[in-house]
């Protein structure tokens, strides 16, 4: 069994699961400590580095952390990490002095961004302190891209956006807004230094089933749909809507619909309620709404009779999986007819490129998207640059957001006549002890054993009812800091020091989760991981975690501890006699470059 | 400093025949200094009192006064305890003893309570044979009362204070080997592989056991010339033979090689498997025992494990033919008769 490597960070962030799965590695435990000292606007400039949109985020994000929250391993529900990104958002102070200042003189090198959507304004937010210029063209009359145009302002208030679009653009963006870029051989003529493009997955999939064609005034795409809502070319719906699909798209079209008046509001899916692609909160709220959902039931027919278009027709349908989980699904025979006068298809969307000419050298794959180094986001022009939904088809604000970092990067290599990939800068840390006396730390360590907090919002018969007023509340700051309190500090480390420990098995004796453990090795019949993980207090371990392996002790026992469970609640520290146990806080001076 | 140590538990920790985890068996948090051996010895019962699946409420911690003593309060909260005067948990225990042979009796002291004011307390309780399991932590000093050298204390070393320790160390298995033990062993608190079998199978024992625990001060007796420090402990520790403890159910799979390994059969049916490290190990002679304990201290090493064990050796209640049902549980009438059975007692010595 190899001994952990703990000169780089590496083990210490897989260990912040929160922040690992965070595809922009927000720091989450230093930001909720941060709220629960109520220091709001410490805890929205952490944020604000990170994720460049903690009150957008802090609605809307599809929330990869809390899945992996290591509260879920010791009781059932995580932390509410989004929405505590929210309560910082809510109560900062005005932040425009904790804003970088951007240099009067330039660097001369020019940036051009296709597309206002997160992932080009990350771009630019990373670009501008370090003196680029840069010069964004966007369609649309404003910034945003998908946040504005298919994002309903009853979950995302425009004013919201628009703060947090501003701290941006007031940096000194040259905006050309209305511009839509119609070929990129043009603008590589222009003089840029490197181009990002940020366009987006604007393309909605339509369901070509029988009647289509007839049926066609009474389908829309979705996302178009949701488009002309925002834009306000759409202010009403019929009374019998039809939703087809089941993600994200489908439960944003059925609550628009009720808002614009729809009473029979219908969203069928072909698989099972549980696997739905949509978040549990979307659906849960949805439900709460009012809406059906009508799980295990596949489209099969626009109908339309006597000329006029009745609804759509259904047959039902069984999921089965196989061992690798793989999904079939098996017609029942029975089917049904949904009336409706309108269809919405959220069945899914695409990249579009018409305007990439395919003869200047930049490569597409099978599937027309770009040729892309995952880690660079470099194209195969060196110096063209994909991020966000353009680059690999759509998935969400965070991970356009990520992208934007490492795209930045990128682009700040290249312009310096760097390798993209070489000379990428590795991130520095730090641990940092946060002992304060003999048995005091400067964070909570004792364990909140409280259940999960939930936001408060308007009432479900008044929110139906209109179209852009925010449903949820959030929290107010009572629960605000219950909720932060729930956090475990995952960041702290027990970082081990093998050369003072005197194994008196202190703190494998006080540790309340099992984690730690003093093993004997035999040189002989140890020689595989599996001999030394049967000596341990618990067995049965999270093959996906990690294990803390120290170098022989004086004794030759190696001490190892499980981190799987860890409450990092100190007291294994507390309870050392030599200070061979510290807690000590991860600091990652560039977080964009832990983005791999 | 955290005064509450969360009742989060880890999700896939094993439960015993009576369902419950070993978290059931802890007591209160710990109020002892960080790193002291009393502790570990704290863990390894907690880890003891679990395997057996003891029901908490059929025990009873008996205790005097010092660091060890306080000890009880640190596991089983869920079971009967007195803390008694210092040195005098023997008698107490005793008087209990009496009064409910039913409890299992696990009393924890340290080597000021039991070789200082209580040595004959000790010596007593021992020559009684009361069934109990009597388990000494053995630092060398009074930690309590800041460190004074204790009588078990090696003469010749010095405290932290820079006393002398003039005269030769009481040996508490020595003694107990010598007044009629019927099970006697020394361990270390830090080799709780050692020590939780042993504290199984003493506690499965029917008779008066005894466990000696080298269980460094961790504050006023682990400096560079002490014999009780963890560094000294684990350089000249050293044992015969290694013990493992059988529950009754358990099916032995591994066969027991006649020369190296001997099985014991304790009372209630669970056995006490020895493999042997020295040729010579043996468990039945208490003669030996005591001189192999002195030879190896005196070649400077600490010598643990299983010294004696008489699996069928009578005890308190054998000896005195005393009522298999309680006393407690006895009605008054039965417990004080009358006098129509006293004059026939009177009459019986005339
Ligand atoms: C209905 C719906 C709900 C969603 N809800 C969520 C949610 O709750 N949480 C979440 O995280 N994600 C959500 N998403 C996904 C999220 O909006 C996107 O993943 C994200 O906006 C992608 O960012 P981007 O910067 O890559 O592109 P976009 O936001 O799509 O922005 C691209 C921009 O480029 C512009 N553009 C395109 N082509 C050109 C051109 N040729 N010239 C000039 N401009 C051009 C477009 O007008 C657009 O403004 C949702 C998506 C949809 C459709
Ligand atoms: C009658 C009486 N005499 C003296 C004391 C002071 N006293 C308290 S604890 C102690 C010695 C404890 O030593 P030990 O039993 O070895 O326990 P340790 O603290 O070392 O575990 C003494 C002398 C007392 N409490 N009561
Ligand atoms: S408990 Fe806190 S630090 Fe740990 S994973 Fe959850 S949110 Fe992150
Ligand atoms: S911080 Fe230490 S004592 Fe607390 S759970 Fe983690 S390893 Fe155990
Ligand atoms: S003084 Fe010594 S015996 Fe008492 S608690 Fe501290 S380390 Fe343990
Ligand atoms: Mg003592």
């Amino acid at each position: 069994m190899k001994n952990t490597d703990t000169s780089s960070y590496q083990h210490f962030l897989k260990v912040v699961d929160c922040q690992h799965a965070c595809p922009a590695h927000t720091p989450v435990p230093e930001y909720i400590r941060l709220i629960a000292e109520k220091r709001y606007t410490e805890a929205y400039m952490i944020n604000w580095q990170s994720n460049v949109f903690p009150g957008v985020l802090g609605r809307v994000c599809d929330r990869p952390c809390e899945p992996a929250c290591r509260r879920t391993r010791v009781e059932a529900e995580p932390v509410a990490i989004c929405r505590l990104k929210r309560v910082a958002s809510d109560y900062k102070e005005d932040i425009y002095s904790y804003l970088p200042s951007i240099p009067q003189q330039k660097n001369t090198k020019r940036i051009a961004l296709i597309g206002a959507g997160p992932a080009s304004l990350t771009v630019a937010r990373d670009l501008l302190p370090l003196g680029y210029e840069v010069v964004l063209y966007e369609r649309d009359a404003k910034a945003g891209g998908m946040m504005r145009s298919q994002i309903p302002a009853f979950r995302l208030p425009e004013t919201v956006l628009d703060e947090e679009l501003n701290y941006i653009l007031q940096m000194g963006v040259e905006c050309h807004f209305g511009e839509e870029i119609t070929s990129l051989a043009k603008l590589l003529q222009a003089k840029f230094d490197a181009i990002f493009i940020g366009t987006g997955a604007p393309s909605g999939r339509w369901l070509e089933i029988p009647g289509h064609d007839l049926a066609s005034d009474h389908i829309k795409v979705g996302i178009n749909w949701l488009a002309n809502v925002s834009f306000k070319h759409t202010e009403e719906a019929p009374k019998r809507v039809v939703v087809l699909g089941g993600g994200n798209t489908a439960m944003d079209c059925c609550r628009t619909a009720k808002r614009l008046g729809a009473s029979e509001v219908n969203v069928l899916v072909r698989s099972s309620f549980d696997a739905m692609k949509a978040s549990p909160w979307e659906k849960a709220d949805a439900q709460a709404e009012g809406i059906t959902i009508t799980p295990d039931h596949s489209p099969i027919e626009y109908v339309i009779s006597g000329g006029k278009f009745i609804g759509v027709r259904f047959e039902k349908v069984a999921s089965s999986y196989d061992e690798h989980g793989k999904r079939t699904l098996r017609a029942t025979g029975e089917t049904i007819l949904v009336e409706c006068d309108l269809v919405l298809v959220a069945v899914g969307q695409d990249t579009a490129f018409p305007w990439i000419e395919r003869d200047i050298g930049l490569k597409f794959n099978k599937w027309q998207q770009p040729t892309l180094n995952k880690e660079t986001l470099q194209s195969s022009l060196a110096q063209v640059f994909f991020g966000g939904d353009a680059a690999f088809g759509p998935e969400n604000i965070i991970t356009a957001v990520a992208n934007g970092h490492q795209a930045a990067i990128s682009i700040d290599l290249f312009c310096q006549g760097k390798d993209t990939q070489q000379d990428r800068p590795e991130a520095g840390f730090n641990l940092v002890s946060q002992k304060m006396g003999i048995h005091d730390w400067s964070y909570q360590s004792g364990i909140s054993h409280e259940q999960r907090h939930q936001v408060p919002h308007i009432a479900w018969e008044e929110a139906v009812k209109q179209l852009n007023t925010e449903v949820e509340l959030g929290f107010d700051e009572k629960l605000a800091l219950e909720e932060a309190h729930r956090c475990l500090n995952c960041d702290v480390h027990t970082v081990f020091n093998e050369n003072t420990c005197i194994e008196c098995s202190a703190c494998d004796d006080i540790c309340p989760m099992d984690c730690i453990n003093f093993v004997d090795v035999d040189q002989h019949s140890d020689k595989n991981a599996e001999q030394i993980i049967d000596k341990l207090r618990v067995k049965e371990i999270n093959p996906q975690q990690e294990l803390l392996v120290s170098p022989a002790l004086k004794t030759g026992r190696i001490m190892i501890k499980d981190e799987d469970v860890c409450l990092h609640c100190g007291l294994c520290a507390e309870r050392c006699p030599t200070g061979a146990w510290d807690m000590k806080k991860l600091m990652i001076d560039n977080i964009g470059a832990t983005i791999k | 400093m955290s005064y509450q140590k969360s009742s989060f538990y880890h999700p896939r920790l094993p439960v015993n025949d009576l369902g419950l985890t070993y978290r059931d068996y802890e007591g209160a948090l710990s109020t002892l200094c960080a790193g002291c051996g009393h502790d570990a010895i704290t863990s390894a019962i907690v880890q003891a009192c679990f395997e057996l699946s003891l029901p908490p409420h059929q025990v009873a911690k008996m205790s005097g006064i010092g660091c060890s003593s306080k000890a009880p309060n640190y596991f089983l909260n869920k079971s009967h305890g007195f803390n008694s005067v210092h040195g005098r948990m023997p008698s107490v225990t005793t008087g209990a003893n009496l009064a409910n042979r039913d409890l299992t009796y696990l009393a924890m002291s340290g080597d000021g309570d039991s070789a200082s004011i209580g040595l004959g307390q000790f010596a007593h309780v021992v020559r009684r044979q009361l069934n109990m399991l009597y388990v000494v932590a053995n630092n060398g000093v009074y930690g309590l009362t800041k460190g004074q050298l204790a009588a078990t204390a090696d003469k010749g070393v010095t405290n932290k204070g820079g006393e002398l320790s003039l005269f030769s160390d009481i040996d508490l298995c020595v003694m107990a080997l010598q007044l009629g033990a019927t099970f006697v062993a020394r361990s270390f608190s830090g080799d709780k592989k050692q020590l939780v079998p042993l504290i199984k199978a003493a506690m499965s024992h029917q008779g008066f056991a005894f466990i000696d625990i080298v269980s460094p001060c961790v504050t006023f007796n682990n400096h560079a010339s002490s014999t009780r420090s963890y560094d000294y402990v684990h350089e000249h520790i050293t044992t015969a033979a290694v013990t493992d403890f059988i529950p009754v159910k358990t099916e032995i799979t591994s066969d027991c090689q006649a020369g190296v390994c001997e099985d014991i059969c304790l009372h209630d049916g669970s056995l006490m498997r020895i493999h042997k490290l020295q040729a010579d190990y043996d468990t039945k002679n208490a003669m030996k025992a005591i001189n192999d304990i002195e030879s190896h201290k005196q070649k400077g090493e600490i010598l643990t494990g299983l010294f004696y064990l008489d699996p069928n050796g009578e005890s308190f209640h054998d000896v005195n033919n005393s009522s298999d049902t309680p006393l407690n549980q006895l009605k008054q009438e039965v417990l004080c008769p009358g006098n129509r059975v006293l004059s026939s007692i009177n009459d019986s010595f005339r």
